[in-house]
C-alpha cells in the first residue's frame, strides 16, 4: 500500500462521503487511489470553489468538509476558501499536493508554500515529510479540525511521499497531541456564577452567534433555557437561525447592520449572556462600551476570544451544548415578563418607523409607488423565504443582497441560514449551497446573490449540472456592485469608481440555456407571487433572475 | 508594561517562523527573543519580552496558547524571574581610553574576551538592566559591532509553584 491509498483509508475510517476537489500532477496518486473507495468525487471548476462546497456540506451535515487540489497554483486558488472558512469556524480538512519533497525550496515549477500563505488562517497545518505518519497526521486532522473552536486543517503532502510504500496500515483509534486539549466542560464555578447573577438581573438578553451551530446539539439546549426560563434573544449575523425568526422571544439580529429594536434590546439590558460570538466589529461598533453598567457573561469555547474586544464580568470557557445542559438543570424564577413587554413595544416602534423612511433616497416618490414599479428586494426575499420549506437552507452571498437577507429572510422552524460572515467572501454563496444540497438532498436549498458574485462563482453551474445537484440560485440583478455604490454615494458624493457591472453582464437566460438549467425572472411586482411560486414548484436546479432598481440603499 | 514569556513549543521547523509570526500578524511587540533547546530535546524554550496594555499582554498569552506547537505559556515580570542577557561587544581602543575600559569591566563584572592591538572584545553577561549600564559606559567609545542574547529568564526558586 502507498500512501495516497492510505489518505483515502483515513478518509473512508472518518466516514467522508465527498471529496470536493481539482487534480493535478502533484495530487495524481491520491486521485488515483480514490478510484479504489465509495468516496464520491465532485470536481468543482476552480479550486475556492471546492474550500466553499466543503464549507456548505460541512455545515449542514456536520461533519468535517473536504477539499483536495494540486500544488501551487492549485493551492493559491484554495487559500480564499480557506482563510473563509477560518473566519467562521467552519471545520475541514484541506488537502494539496506537493512537488517532489527533495526539489521543494527550489521554486520548482507549481511549488508554492502553502502551509506558509496560510499560517494565519489554518487551525494547524503539516507538511508530510514520511509516508509512515500519514495514518496519524489524518487521524490529528480530523479531531483538530473538528473539535474546540473548528476550524480548517492543512495537509501538505509531496507526491513523492505519496508514492511511498506503508509497509502496515492501521488508523489511530485515539489520538495524543500534548499541546491540543481544548476545554469542553464549563466550568462548575463559573456556571453557578452565571446562573446566581441570572437570578438578580431585571433585564436579562442572551446573544448567540455561530458557535452555537457549530457546537452539535446547542441549539436545541439553548432554546429550551431561554423558553423555560423566559430570556429573550438576540443573535449576530453568523447566529442567524438559533431560534425561528417569528419565535416569541427571538429579537433581531444586533449591529450596525442588524435591527434597531435588537440593538436597543442590547443597549437597554443589564445582563447580556454572549454565546458563541466573538463581540466583533460588525456586531458591536463599540464592544468596551457594552460592558458599561451591565453584567457580561461571555460563553465561548475558544478562551482568546474571551476578553479579545471586551472584557466579561463572567468569563466562562466551556462547550455550549454542555454550558447549557448545566444552565438547564438550575432552577430561575426570575419574572421577565415586564422587560419583554418593553421588548416587544421597541420592536412595534422600529417596525412603523422604518416603514416610513424606507431606503429609497433618489425619489421623490413615495415608497408605495416604488414598490409598485420594481421589484423590492426586502419585499422578494420576505415572501421567498416565506414560501420556502420548514427545513429550507437559505444561503446568502455578500453585498447588498447578504445585508437585505440578514435583515428580511424568514428562518422557520428547522431552517439553516448560511452565509461567509467573517470574510464577507463574494460568491461562497452558489458553491457553499452546492455542498449543503450534497448533505442534505431532501432539503430545499436557495442560494441569493447580487450580479456581481454570481458571476465570481458562476462557473459551478457546470458542477451542479454535472453531479445533478438542484440547488436553487436567486440573483438579484441591478448591473452594479451595489454595496460599494451605496458606500461611494454616501461617502464620495456620488463619485462612483469601478462599479458598473453595465451591458457587459452575460444575458442569464443564455447562460442558464448553456448550462441546461431551467431559467425564471422576475422584472415586474405583479410577477413576484407566482415568479417565487414557480421558482420553488420543483427540486430541479434553477436560475432565477430578479430585477432591481440599482439606486437602492440598504 | 513589560512581560515575559517563557513558552516551551515543539522542538520541530517552522515553530519559531509561527510564533514569530503570530506577533507580527496581531501588531504585538516582541523587544528581545531567545531560543534554545531544553533537558528535554524535543522541546525547545523560547524566551520573550514583550510590552503592551494589559489586555494586549493578556491577549498574547492566550494567542500563544492556542498554537498547536506551544506545550506550555509560563509569564512573569522581572522581579519574578532571575533574567539573564549575554552580550558581546567589539570595541576599537588606544593608550588613553584602554585603561578606563578596563576598570569598567572590572567595575561592572565585564571580561575581555579577545584582543588585538587596536581592538578588543567584551563579553558580558548579567541583567538587562547591568548589560544595559555598561554599554552605556562605553559610549565614549568607539563601538564596532555589538551582538546580544536577548532575554533569557526562568522563574525564581521562590516563585515555583506559587
Amino acid at each position: 500500500m502507498i500512501a495516497a491509498d492510505a489518505i483515502v483509508k483515513c478518509l473512508e475510517a472518518e466516514g467522508v462521503e465527498y471529496v470536493f476537489g481539482y487534480p493535478g500532477v502533484a495530487i495524481c496518486p491520491f486521485y488515483d487511489s480514490i478510484l479504489n473507495t465509495n468516496i464520491k468525487t465532485i470536481l468543482v471548476r476552480q479550486e475556492q470553489n471546492a474550500a466553499h462546497e466543503a464549507s456548505g456540506y460541512a455545515r449542514i451535515s456536520g461533519k468535517v468538509g473536504v477539499a483536495v487540489v494540486t500544488s501551487g497554483p492549485g493551492a493559491t486558488n484554495l487559500i480564499t476558501g480557506i482563510a473563509t472558512a477560518f473566519a467562521d469556524s467552519i471545520p475541514l480538512v484541506c488537502i494539496t499536493g506537493q512537488v517532489d519533497s527533495n526539489l521543494m525550496g527550489s521554486d520548482v515549477f507549481q511549488e508554492v508554500d502553502v502551509s506558509g500563505a496560510c499560517e494565519s488562517f489554518v487551525k494547524f497545518s503539516y507538511i508530510v515529510r514520511k509516508a509512515s505518519d500519514v495514518p496519524r497526521i489524518m487521524k490529528e486532522a480530523f479531531h483538530i479540525a473538528s473539535t474546540g473552536r473548528k476550524g480548517p486543517v492543512l495537509i501538505d503532502i509531496p507526491i513523492d511521499v505519496q508514492k511511498a510504500e506503508i509497509r502496515k496500515f492501521a488508523y489511530p483509534e485515539t489520538v495524543s497531541i500534548r499541546t491540543y486539549k481544548p476545554t469542553v466542560t464549563g466550568h462548575a464555578v463559573q456556571i453557578k456564577r452565571v446562573i446566581k447573577e441570572l437570578q438578580k438581573a431585571k433585564r436579562p438578553i442572551i446573544c448567540v452567534g455561530g458557535g452555537v451551530h457549530l457546537s452539535s446539539g446547542a441549539r436545541e439546549e439553548v432554546r429550551r433555557f431561554v423558553e423555560e426560563k423566559d430570556i429573550p434573544v438576540v443573535c449576530t449575523m453568523m447566529g442567524l437561525g438559533v431560534l425561528p425568526t417569528n419565535h416569541f422571544l427571538f429579537y433581531g439580529m444586533v449591529g450596525n447592520n442588524g435591527q434597531a429594536y435588537g440593538n436597543r434590546a442590547m443597549n437597554d439590558a443589564d445582563m447580556i449572556i454572549m454565546v458563541g460570538a466573538r463581540v466583533a466589529d460588525r456586531s458591536f461598533s463599540q464592544p468596551d462600551l457594552i460592558t458599561e453598567n451591565k453584567v457580561l457573561v461571555h460563553i465561548d469555547v475558544d478562551p482568546a476570544e474571551i476578553g479579545k474586544n471586551a472584557g466579561p464580568t463572567i468569563p466562562l470557557v466551556g462547550d455550549i451544548k454542555h454550558v447549557f445542559e448545566e444552565f438547564n438543570k438550575a432552577e430561575i424564577s426570575a419574572d421577565h415578563s415586564l422587560w419583554i413587554d418593553k421588548l416587544d413595544g421597541y420592536k412595534d416602534d422600529t417596525q412603523n418607523a422604518s416603514r416610513r423612511k424606507r431606503h429609497m433616497y433618489s425619489s421623490t416618490m413615495t415608497e408605495e409607488e416604488i414598490n409598485a414599479l420594481t421589484v423590492n428586494p426586502e419585499i422578494f426575499i420576505k415572501r421567498l423565504s416565506r414560501a420556502m420549506n420548514d427545513n429550507a437552507v437559505y444561503v446568502a452571498d455578500v453585498g447588498q443582497n447578504q445585508l437585505w437577507s440578514c435583515a428580511n429572510c424568514v428562518i422557520k422552524e428547522n431552517g439553516r441560514f448560511l452565509t461567509s460572515g467573517g470574510m464577507g467572501t463574494m460568491g461562497y454563496s452558489v458553491p457553499a449551497a452546492l455542498g449543503a444540497k450534497l448533505a442534505a438532498p431532501d432539503r430545499q436549498v436557495v442560494a441569493v446573490c447580487g450580479d456581481g458574485g454570481f458571476q465570481m462563482t458562476m462557473m459551478e453551474l457546470a458542477t451542479m449540472k454535472q453531479y445533478k445537484v438542484p440547488v436553487k440560485i436567486v440573483v438579484l440583478r441591478n448591473n452594479v456592485l451595489g454595496l460599494v455604490r451605496q458606500y461611494q454615494h454616501f461617502t464620495y458624493q456620488d463619485r462612483y469608481s469601478v462599479i458598473d457591472l453595465g451591458d457587459s453582464i452575460p444575458d442569464f437566460k443564455l447562460l442558464a440555456d448553456a448550462y441546461g438549467i431551467r431559467y425564471l425572472q422576475i422584472a415586474a411586482v405583479e410577477d413576484m407571487d407566482s415568479g417565487i411560486e414557480d421558482f420553488l414548484s420543483d427540486d430541479e436546479a434553477t436560475l432565477l433572475e430578479v430585477i432591481i432598481d440599482p439606486k437602492l440603499v440598504v | 508594561m513589560k512581560r515575559i514569556y517563557s513558552v516551551l513549543v515543539e522542538n520541530r521547523s517552522g515553530v519559531l517562523c509561527k510564533v514569530a509570526g503570530l506577533f507580527w500578524r496581531r501588531c504585538f511587540n516582541i523587544d528581545s527573543l531567545a531560543v534554545g533547546e531544553t533537558e528535554d530535546k524535543n522541546v525547545s524554550n523560547m524566551v520573550i519580552v514583550s510590552s503592551g496594555d494589559r489586555r494586549t499582554l493578556e491577549q498574547i498569552e492566550k494567542q500563544l496558547n492556542k498554537k498547536l506547537d506551544v506545550i506550555k505559556v509560563k509569564t512573569f515580570d522581572e522581579t519574578e524571574s532571575i533574567n539573564r542577557e549575554l552580550m558581546l561587544v567589539k570595541v576599537r581602543y588606544n593608550r588613553t581610553n584602554r585603561k578606563d575600559i578596563m576598570e569598567n569591566c572590572e567595575i561592572m563584572d565585564a571580561k575581555i574576551v579577545d584582543m588585538s592591538k587596536t581592538m578588543m572584545t567584551i563579553q558580558m553577561c548579567d541583567t538587562p538592566e547591568r548589560v544595559q549600564i555598561f554599554l552605556d559606559t562605553l559610549r565614549t567609545v568607539s563601538i564596532i559591532e555589538i551582538a546580544r542574547t536577548g532575554t533569557l529568564a526562568l522563574l525564581k526558586c521562590s516563585e515555583q509553584g506559587r
